[in-house]
């Protein structure tokens, strides 16, 4: 079961093994950064600034350094982004439309899933889009989810024009009033143009049909992912103007670093986290949980 | 800057070291490490960059000093020749039972790209060999499985054993093994739901199918753009299972593909194919130097060398 300590608990915990600050603190930060694939130049570039800081405040004890260093990591995480909130954005009137992209096998139906099941408990009107008409069983698996649900969803036959699909799913938004309309796409590679082109005019679409829609353009990127995660968020961004991310598969041993580089390089903002593939497995996200995460390797290394 | 290429590293590295004949000390110091950045922006796994480092550095230093060659030149040759040699000299084919069926199981994390490749598996062989393979749907857990295997199924004309949902795999795994025998079949494909490797019960769910099915191949199926982690992975699928062979997917991506010299160092294990796409005509076998050039990115270690 997922632990109810408080962060500060399990890090104090965690950090209790040190003794000192000293250079080999620093090379085990470093390859607890790089194992957890913040890349090796962001690796440094944190683990410099640790120095820094850990001079700066003259920290020696092992309770002050945990301190330091979760702060300044949050701080890195949040630089990048001022203004942006965590939570979703929705239409002040009508139906806010969320449409998901990534790679392919990223978790996007899934998260579509859970995510339709937490508004639908909140008493939403909850609509699924199945525009991902191309891979196999593609559309049978967002209908599980829309009957586990219990929520409406709008589909038509494989290898149907995808952007037919979310013109049909934006008519009925409209027409009966749903709160949300979630709408699910194809995985496809960043590299591959056309199918990229094909992303951006179902946005298109979404925007002719509703002005303000849609209100997030989510981009799932999967934990394990290494530093491709990086080119994903920049060619998605570029064709959909990305609004967040959701990181899934945090339930494996993954750390899903990369998204601080993102951060970094690309002011994305990490909105929900997937954490297995149940309905509730889905949680808001927490930057210092995430932080926890990447620094939880230094037990190990101990 | 991110994701530069070994070519563009070395190539700055050896501008330094042009017209010396001998490797200093300062030399390889500098060259190891642009090797070592090159792999770590590869993907490449930390501990497996860090052997690999230190393997083409023993080499080099305790290299003669060869006619014709500067020493930067040396070092790429050295590296090159370990990179051959971890990553496998020669394309591995797919192991085959001497009687019918070739008994074929997938194992991997979700979304891998297990089920699709069976898909591509199958179809190869039913070209290539008029083979005439059975596929079993033994994932009863994520949604719609069984139905994208069934459409994969009708796609490329095999035919799909399935139980449905209620079913234990082991079960269906029995029940398929059966049906194959009944029907001649000359290979049988399992597909199994994703799962993590830290995930016990459904672990031991693929222990026991391997017990029951005593397959002639177990393919390991990696994401190839999967990073730091591909280590714990694949250590956790082959201490279990004893792998045969992996398969990289999503290499028609943009990705260096580090993941796979970690892999292969970490469990020996062959890479035999490489899923390059969506379509079931999208595998290719696994080409070793290829996969070597692209992790370092660079196009051919041969025109560097004569580049210098
Ligand atoms: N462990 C774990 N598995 C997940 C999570 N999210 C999704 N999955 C699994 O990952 C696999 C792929 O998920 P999908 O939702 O089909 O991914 P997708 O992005 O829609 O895939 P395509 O449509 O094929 O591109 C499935 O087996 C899911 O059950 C998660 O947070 N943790
Ligand atoms: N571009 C590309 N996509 C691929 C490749 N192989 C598989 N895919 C896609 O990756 C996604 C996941 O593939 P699946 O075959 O469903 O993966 P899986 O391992 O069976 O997934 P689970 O059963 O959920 O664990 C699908 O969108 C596939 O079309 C490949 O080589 N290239
Ligand atoms: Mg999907
Ligand atoms: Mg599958």
């Amino acid at each position: 079961e997922k632990s109810r300590l408080t962060f500060g608990q399990r890090l104090n915990h965690l950090l209790a093994n040190f003794r000192s600050v000293d250079e080999s603190f620093f090379d085990d930060l470093e390859e607890t950064l790089i194992g957890a694939d913040v890349g090796f130049d962001m690796a440094m570039k944190i683990s410099d600034e640790l120095r820094e800081e850990v001079k700066l405040k003259n920290v020696k004890k092992s309770t002050d350094v945990q301190n330091v260093v979760v702060e300044k990591l949050i701080e890195l995480y949040d630089q990048a982004g001022t203004d942006e909130h965590n939570g979703l954005t929705f239409a002040k009137e009508g139906p806010t439309v969320i449409l998901f992209v990534g790679v392919n096998g990223v978790g996007k139906t899934t998260t579509i899933g859970k995510m339709a099941n937490l508004f639908k408990q909140q008493g939403k009107k909850v609509l699924l889009a199945a525009a991902d008409t191309f891979r196999a069983g593609a559309i049978e698996q967002l209908n599980v989810w829309a009957q586990r649900d219990g929520v409406d969803i709008v589909k038509k036959p494989e290898q149907s024009d995808p952007s037919a699909v979310v013109f049909d799913a934006l008519k009925k938004a409209k027409s009966e009033n749903y709160d949300i309309l979630f709408v699910d796409t194809a995985g496809r590679l960043q590299n591959k143009t056309n199918l990229m082109n094909e992303l951006a005019k179902m946005k298109r679409i979404i925007t002719r049909e509703i002005p303000d829609a849609p209100q997030e353009v989510l981009l799932v990127l999967d934990a394990t992912t290494g530093q491709n995660a990086l080119n994903q968020a920049k060619m998605f961004k570029e064709a959909t103007d990305v609004s967040g991310i959701v990181l899934t598969k945090l339930d494996g041993t993954a750390r899903g670093g990369i998204v601080l580089a993102i951060r970094n390089e690309l002011h994305l903002a990490v909105k929900y986290v997937g954490l297995g593939e149940q309905v509730d497995d889905l949680r808001p996200f927490e930057p210092s949980e995430f932080v926890y995460g990447l620094f939880k390797g230094l037990i190990d290394v101990k | 800057m991110a994701f530069e290429g070994l070519t563009e590293r070395l190539q700055n590295a050896m501008k330094k070291l042009r017209g010396k004949g001998k490797i200093s000390e300062s030399d390889l110091r500098d060259t190891m490490r642009e090797i070592r950045l090159a792999l770590l922006e590869a993907d490449v796994n930390f501990d497996v960059v860090k052997d690999f480092v230190k393997t083409v550095r023993e080499r080099a230093v305790g290299a003669k000093v060869l006619e014709g060659l500067n020493p930067a030149q040396q070092i790429v040759k050295i590296v090159d020749e370990e990179l051959t040699k971890t990553m496998g000299e020669t394309e591995v084919p797919l192991n085959k039972s001497p009687k019918i069926p070739t008994i074929i199981m997938m194992a991997g994390l979700q979304g891998a790209g297990k089920t699709t490749t069976v898909g591509k598996l199958a179809n190869r062989l039913k070209t290539e060999e008029n083979a005439r393979p059975l596929m079993i749907a033994a994932d009863v857990y994520r949604p719609a499985a069984i139905d994208q295997l069934v459409t994969v199924g009708k796609q490329i004309d095999v035919p799909v054993f399935e139980m449905g949902t209620d079913t234990d795999p082991v079960e269906i795994v029995r029940q398929g093994l059966a049906k194959a025998e009944a029907d001649h079949n000359d290979y049988v494909f399992i597909d199994t739901a994703g799962r993590l490797q830290i995930d016990e019960q459904l672990m031991d769910e693929l222990a026991r199918i391997k017990e029951l099915a005593n397959p002639t191949e177990i393919m390991l199926v990696v994401d190839a753009m999967t990073g730091q982690n591909a280590v714990a992975t694949a250590q956790g699928f082959n201490d279990k299972l004893d792998v045969t062979g992996v398969i990289l997917t999503k290499l028609d991506g943009d990705t260096r593909g580090g993941a796979a010299l970690s892999i292969r160092a970490v469990t020996g294990k062959p890479i035999k194919f490489v899923g390059e796409g969506e379509k079931m005509s999208d595998l290719d076998v696994f080409h070793p130097d290829r996969m070597a050039s692209r992790i370092l990115g660079m196009g051919d270690m041969l025109s560097l060398i004569e580049k210098t």
